[in-house]
């Protein structure tokens, strides 16, 4: 909950379970998180002493391409949600990428065929639940994302935003409608899809628990926190750094096609507005990285430790540390590389590893950022981060030094949740316009660069020759045993 | 099973008494304090030194806790754990207070910056994360001291450096202000270290009640207090993001 100057007023949290059927498979219970939802909201209505009169409007953001099918009549799911993450579409992918060609999804997605987007998880679970195919055909089984469920269940309505639908391999990206061409490939009814909207407009009024709050705004967690960053002039990037970190670039009111396997993507759509478009680049191993040589390594206890121990020494001592733990993601696409850790000498110490590893970090978004500024033009000016890797002073003034450009850290983390609020403010009045959500930015941190430009160029450099040597390590017998991932990690 | 070890035993009561308030103590106080003779009490104190759980002052003779038992007991707390941990609740008083907040932990004699929150306006502002302050100047600094009392003798006797009219510079008096200080919860300096300018500090404690380090809020002595007195209000919520801290590291909601 957020107050009009966009300061925090009350946070809930509830952690809902994953649920592994098989190896690479990854669901969640779609009323379990419905009933979530209801829990922290009224916790953090209750933690704020507030009723729920007195909130002017709700908005969603939700983990993106998530699947869930659910019964018209009696509102109850025919399955349990597909994750992102899960990979039990990898050989349909193969299969349509056989039959019609990537580049006539990326044509009209912006997005290659992956098992992360929702139309094959969709496909699957028609071909897969007993009855279903024909019970969608007659509209009686809908489709959704996450948030069309919650909406659902809030409201009572079948919608989408168009950022969400973005994600699905169905919606065309040019029209902003489901795609006929799209949906005979993929094998989907048009009569189970949800209607696409903005990503912020009034959809409905939220059911007795919530007294009639209105929901006025939904979006994919990234492009919330685009919004909640306040990136809303062309140029403008964010990036996400967790797990995994993802960059969104604002490119305006025209979708740029990506040569070096960015993803094209909607921005956000506010009411009546034209629609904004983003360049997304995803770093799929960053915070995992840590993770790793915490729980695989042993040389630290905690990930902030990480900052102390790379402390002990003045630079990386000329070590690299690729982590293509499962490939090489953008800009590279290699999926037969493996990491390495380059420039190994007698001289390293564990410092210059933990160097090495929050340095990883940085030379990937250089890597990316310099991707999305090929495809897009110009250069970069800043870059907003967010997320919590951003507690990392080490490695905020590293990124910025390798960036050579200021890093700015906002005063309010969850960029996520604000991006939602601001969306659904903006629905109701109660923020006028995108120059008083502006006003509201504030710096928390400004990282800028000190590092000469000979080091860094040299430090860039070896990062390459080092990525270099990731290639083609896979050999014949060894894929069998791979994992093949054709896009990002963490979410 | 054989009974406990008398011995071992007593070195423990000696360390939990080097481990109470006071932190540094003499034979004779140990030994009236333990009923125990002087001679058992000091042959023990001699067997924890020689394996650095206890130390011995030069200076005053008396005995305190020793690196090498903070070590085995504390796994302290990182500060850059410390740092992750607060993020959310120093950006939180920051927005609610309207000025620059400070999150410090003792360093040899001084308080070391660990998170520097700007003041939530458009101002230029530079990141001050590794900068060193001294400890009697600054209300981190006081905060920290109260907990610590026993480092004030470090400090030494003749005055100490002073930065402004206001500063303390007599470890007398800086004693004194110590002990109101560890009584109601929080320290302020008013112009202590910066003319004009004035800090509200609260510790932060860890799950095991030791003082991990101390969060604080900087601004204008007109808008951090009433003429010389820090505002209420202001007070009121560095208190509460400690204590918030605190719970988050898992100390004993209090």
């Amino acid at each position: 909950m957020f107050d009009h100057r966009a300061r925090l007023v009350s946070v809930a949290q509830k952690e809902h379970r994953h649920i592994y059927p098989m190896p690479g498979w990854v669901e969640h219970d779609p009323d379990e998180i419905w009933r979530n939802v209801l829990t922290v909201v009224s916790q953090a209505l209750e933690k704020a002493k507030l009723s729920p009169t007195e909130l002017s409007a709700l908005g969603i953001a939700n983990q993106r391409e998530t699947t869930v099918l659910w019964d018209r009549r009696t509102g109850r799911p025919v399955h349990n949600a597909i994750n992102w993450e899960d990979t039990r579409t990898d050989r349909l992918c193969q299969q349509l990428a056989e039959e019609y060609g990537q580049e006539r999804f990326r044509e009209k997605t912006g997005l290659p065929l992956s098992t992360y987007f929702s139309g094959p998880k969709l496909r699957w679970l028609l071909d897969h639940v007993a009855g279903v195919r024909e019970r969608a055909e007659a509209g009686e089984v809908l489709f959704g994302t996450m948030d069309s469920w919650l909406l659902w269940n809030l409201c009572g309505r079948h919608v989408t935003d168009v950022t969400n639908a973005s994600r699905t391999l169905l919606m065309n990206i040019h029209t902003l409608d489901w795609d006929d061409d799209l949906l005979s490939m993929i094998g989907v009814p048009r009569a189970m899809l949800p209607e696409i909207r903005p990503s912020s407009e009034i959809y409905g009024e939220a059911g007795v628990a919530l007294a009639g709050v209105p929901v006025a705004s939904v979006l994919g967690d990234q492009h919330a926190a685009l919004v909640g960053q306040t990136c809303f002039h062309p140029g403008e990037v964010k990036c996400t750094y967790g797990t995994g970190s993802f960059l969104l670039l604002n490119t305006g009111d025209r979708p740029i096609a990506s040569e070096r396997g960015l993803l094209t993507t909607l921005g956000y759509q506010l009411g009546s507005s034209r629609p904004t478009y983003a360049l997304e680049g995803s770093i799929a191993i960053t915070g995992a990285l840590v993770q790793w040589f915490r729980d695989n390594i042993g040389l630290i206890g905690s990930a902030p430790e990480i900052e102390t121990l790379a402390l002990t020494v003045e630079d990386n001592g000329g070590c690299y540390f690729v982590p293509a733990f499962s490939g090489l993601f953008a800009p590279h696409w290699r999926s037969d590389a493996r990491g390495v850790i380059a420039g190994l000498t007698g001289y390293i110490n564990k410092g210059h590893l933990a160097r090495a590893v929050l340095e990883a970090t940085a030379w990937q978004t250089r890597e990316v950022v310099e991707a999305m500024h090929a495809d897009y033009g110009g250069a970069l000016l800043e870059l907003r981060v967010d997320g919590g890797m951003t507690a990392n002073n080490l490695l905020m003034q590293f990124l910025a030094d390798v960036l050579d450009a200021p890093v700015m850290r906002p005063i309010v983390a969850e960029t996520v949740s604000l991006g939602a609020a601001y969306a659904a403010g903006l629905a109701v009045g109660f923020w006028p316009d995108l120059d008083s959500l502006k006003r509201n930015w504030h710096k928390a941190a400004e990282w800028l660069p000190k590092l000469d430009p000979e080091v860094r160029e040299k430090g860039y450099r070896k990062w390459k020759k080092a990525v270099a040597r990731t290639i083609e390590w896979l050999d014949e017998d060894d894929w069998l045993a791979a994992d093949l991932v054709s896009l990002s990690g963490t979410q | 099973m054989s009974g406990p070890i008398q011995s071992i035993e007593r070195a423990a009561a000696i360390l939990r008494l080097l481990s109470g308030r006071s932190r540094r103590l003499g034979v004779v106080e140990m030994a009236g304090q333990l009923g125990l003779p002087k001679g058992t009490v000091h042959g023990i104190l001699r067997t924890l030194q020689s394996v650095g759980f206890v130390e011995q002052d030069r200076d005053s003779g008396k005995y305190q806790l020793g690196a090498a038992l903070l070590h085995i007991g504390s796994s302290y707390l990182d500060a850059n754990e410390l740092r992750t941990r607060a993020l959310n609740w120093a950006d939180a008083l920051a927005t609610q207070s309207g000025e620059s907040v400070r999150i410090g932990t003792l360093h040899e004699k001084q308080v070391l910056i660990v998170h520097h929150v700007f003041r939530p306006d458009d101002s230029r502002q530079a990141l001050e994360v590794g900068s060193l302050v001294p400890v009697h100047a600054s209300a981190l600094g006081k905060a920290l001291l109260a907990h610590h009392r026993y480092l004030l003798a470090d400090l030494g006797s003749g005055p100490l450096p002073s930065y402004t009219p206001a500063t303390i510079t007599d470890v007398k008096r800086l004693g004194h202000e110590l002990e109101e200080i560890s009584g109601r919860g929080w320290a302020s300096e008013v112009g202590d270290l910066f003319p004009g300018v004035a800090s509200i500090a609260a510790p932060i404690e860890d799950r095991r009640g030791v003082i991990a380090g101390a969060i604080s809020i900087s601004g204008p002595i007109e808008r951090l207090c009433e003429s010389t007195v820090p505002r209420g209000e202001l007070v009121g919520y560095v208190m509460e993001t400690a204590r918030t801290v605190s719970r988050e590291l898992g100390a004993i909601p209090w």
